[in-house]
């Protein structure tokens, strides 16, 4: 694992998306401390951090971008998958190397608050704390992207999806707010969407049966539920999408709020994206 | 030491390798042998680990691929078909990455990275980026990253592809270096390629072995079928006579068609008795239009063990297995009327057929220089 970080950290320096990354992020934070802190006379850092979100959503995928699918059209996954390194140990080694380009990222945004205080007060816990609450969004999103990543052997076609799918769990509040709140709305919605998990298993594992099998896990209990007691589903569709807004959970953090659940929520949407990336590639020794 | 047993990988309902069984011993410099789409890559994919079996199982020195796949790893080197390289990286850094993910202690890894570089010959290009290396050195440095780590097999997919006449003499010597302490196996479509340095071939067609023999005996097998073949403008009788009447030889084939005579034999003797048959038909001023050696190769031995397999089922590959339907026989007599020397080099025939039926009288040049380049072209 730390051989593959190790050589993965460095390749982000070489070929200079790693600088590209870091100076886009800190040049945005200087425009927006500008902005906030400097002309309009703010002494709250996580403000800046709440902005900053925009610039995050859309420059991670370009981090993760060939993270996975680089070694599969270079066929250099051959070579890993050759190496007395298991599968999981590959990806964390990957996945790691993003995250401490990122860390680097936050660290230096972390000096601003400092330099802020030699000019009066700043709240300095909730600064921190908010930077803390963007680093593990920075991570649930480089999750996220880099299993996209694993999905395909195209950068171009990583980079998409990715800006595509942190857009959409950007916008997934408002997204919320028209989806129907009835109780029968929500049961066609929660049915459409075991329909759409079903499609996407048999896309993975062309097999009918467990594709079936994993709609049926969605739409029957949902069914069965529902003509027991339809009064649960009332508003339940929006509640459930508005879970997967993973960045809504940041905007507490940007409000000076400490909350525990949303650091729960991050690492939990981390972990499983990590474990989904390491099952992605795996799946490609079986295909 | 790799055993084999039952393997059988199917991609969707195509049988890419089926209930192949071998063991691999220790010291020797193994080939696997197969026209392309045979099963080869599909089969060392699976020895090391990269591809999942459908069934069946792989011990690496008694470690289970599947079961136990961080150990068993350890015993092997691999370089896939297309070297996996990191093009942004210099050789000695990716071999400092891979020693590091074999897990070779600190202490040795500088010197066997410069062991390993040695060796292959690319301490002079260690500080360049893999990118802007030749194709043969980057296959050397695929080489190097497959001995990085000291493991007992080292497993080669096509080591020599795409290289230079000069490149792949450097790269046999090497494996040939290489399989002086190690066990090493090679896979390649070509035959010369295997016999020029392999001690032990084993033959894949259509993902199912047929023959796993010591090269020694393939040859011995191959030049049983050695013999004459002539060409007399005279009717079937009187070639027959006249050859009877040489002593010292044994006619082994006949035919004859639109006054031309075609006969094989054998020399029984050690004498040369090619000017006996010559002098007997200028007797009989029968003029003799062509003679020439027939040696059954290895490679004929390779096609008719493939054709044989192709003739069993014809069920699956079909892109390569025209070429070889042509020739289902390729031991059999040559066909009296068409004048083809078809016997000799069947494959090659049947290519030329396609594609210059005018001009058949060249098969004779064939030889198979640098592992049969010219069979590697006709691919």
């Amino acid at each position: 694992m730390e051989a593959v970080f190790k050589r993965e950290f460095k390749s982000y320096f070489v070929n200079m998306s790693g600088y590209v990354f870091i100076g886009v992020m800190l040049l945005f934070c200087g425009i927006f401390t500008m902005a906030i802190n400097l002309i309009s006379h703010s002494a709250q850092f996580e403000y800046v951090l709440g902005n900053e979100t925009i610039v995050l959503m859309l420059i991670i995928p370009v981090l993760t971008m060939r993270s996975m699918a680089e070694d599969r059209r270079t066929k250099t996954d051959q070579l890993l998958f050759s190496l007395p390194v298991s599968t999981a140990a590959v990806v964390v080694g990957k996945f790691l190397a993003m995250i401490a380009v990122y860390a680097v990222t936050c660290a230096a945004m972390g000096i601003v608050p400092l330099i802020l205080k030699i000019f009066g007060s700043v709240p300095l816990g909730a600064a921190y704390a908010a930077l803390f609450g963007f680093f593990l969004l920075g991570c649930s999103l480089i999750a996220i992207c880099m299993f996209l990543s694993s999905l395909t052997s195209s950068q171009i076609i990583a980079a998409v999806l990715g800006i595509g799918a942190t857009l959409a769990l950007y916008l997934m509040s408002g997204l919320a707010s028209l989806l129907p709140s009835t109780a029968s709305g929500s049961l066609i919605g929660l049915l459409v969407i075991g329909a759409v998990l079903g499609a996407i298993v048999f896309a993975m594992t062309r097999n009918y049966l467990i594709a079936a099998i994993s709609a049926a896990v969605c739409i029957i209990p949902t069914a069965v539920v529902y003509i027991v007691d339809s009064t649960l589903f009332e508003g339940l569709l929006p509640k459930i999408v508005g879970y997967l807004a993973v960045f809504d959970r940041f905007v507490t953090f940007s409000n000076g709020v400490f909350d525990l659940t949303a650091l729960v929520y991050f690492l939990t949407v981390t972990v499983f994206f990590v474990f989904l990336s390491v099952q992605s590639m795996d799946k490609r020794r079986w295909s | 030491m790799i055993e084999v047993k039952n393997l059988t990988k199917k991609y969707g309902n195509n049988t890419a390798v089926r209930n192949l069984s071998f063991t691999i011993g220790n010291g020797k410099i193994y080939g696997l042998l197969g026209p392309n789409g045979a099963g080869k890559s599909t089969t060392m994919n699976i020895i090391t680990g990269c591809l999942a079996a459908t069934s069946g199982t792989v011990l690496i020195d008694g470690h289970d691929i599947f079961e136990e796949p961080l150990e068993a790893k350890k015993h092997i080197g691999y370089l896939p078909e297309q070297p996996p390289l990191y093009m942004e990286m210099t050789p000695a850094e990716y071999l400092a990455f891979v020693a590091e993910a074999k897990g070779v202690p600190f202490e040795k890894r500088s010197r066997q990275i410069r062991e390993v570089m040695k060796l292959t010959g690319i301490t002079d290009v260690s500080g360049r980026l893999i990118m802007n290396l030749s194709k043969g050195y980057r296959q050397r440095v695929g080489i190097a990253q497959a001995l990085i780590g000291e493991p007992d097999t080292i497993i080669l997919d096509e080591p020599t592809v795409g290289l230079d006449p000069k490149q792949i003499i450097e790269i046999r010597q090497l494996i040939r270096d290489l399989g002086k302490n190690q066990t090493v196996i090679i896979s390649s479509h070509i035959l010369a390629e295997i016999s020029a340095v392999c001690d032990h071939v084993l033959i894949i067609s259509r993902g199912k072995l047929v023959a796993n023999d010591s090269l020694a005996d393939l040859e011995r097998d191959a030049s049983a079928g050695n013999g004459v073949a002539l060409k007399v403008r005279a009717d079937r009788k009187a070639v027959e006579e006249i050859l009877k009447s040489v002593g010292g030889i044994e006619l082994r084939e006949i035919g004859s068609s639109g006054g031309v005579t075609t006969a094989v034999f054998r020399q029984s003797g050690s004498r040369d008795a090619r000017d006996d048959v010559f002098f007997a038909f200028a007797e009989k001023r029968l003029p003799i239009i062509e003679m020439y050696t027939r040696e059954s190769s290895l490679e004929d031995i390779f096609l008719s063990l493939i054709g044989s397999d192709l003739d069993g089922d014809g069920d699956i590959y079909d892109e390569e297995g025209g070429s070889f339907d042509a020739d289902e026989e390729p031991d059999e007599a040559p066909a009296p009327a068409s004048g083809e020397k078809s016997g000799a080099r069947p494959e090659k025939n049947a290519r030329k057929s396609d594609r210059q039926k005018d001009d058949e009288d060249d098969s004779d040049d064939y030889t198979p220089l640098f592992g049969g380049g010219g069979e590697e072209d006709d691919r």
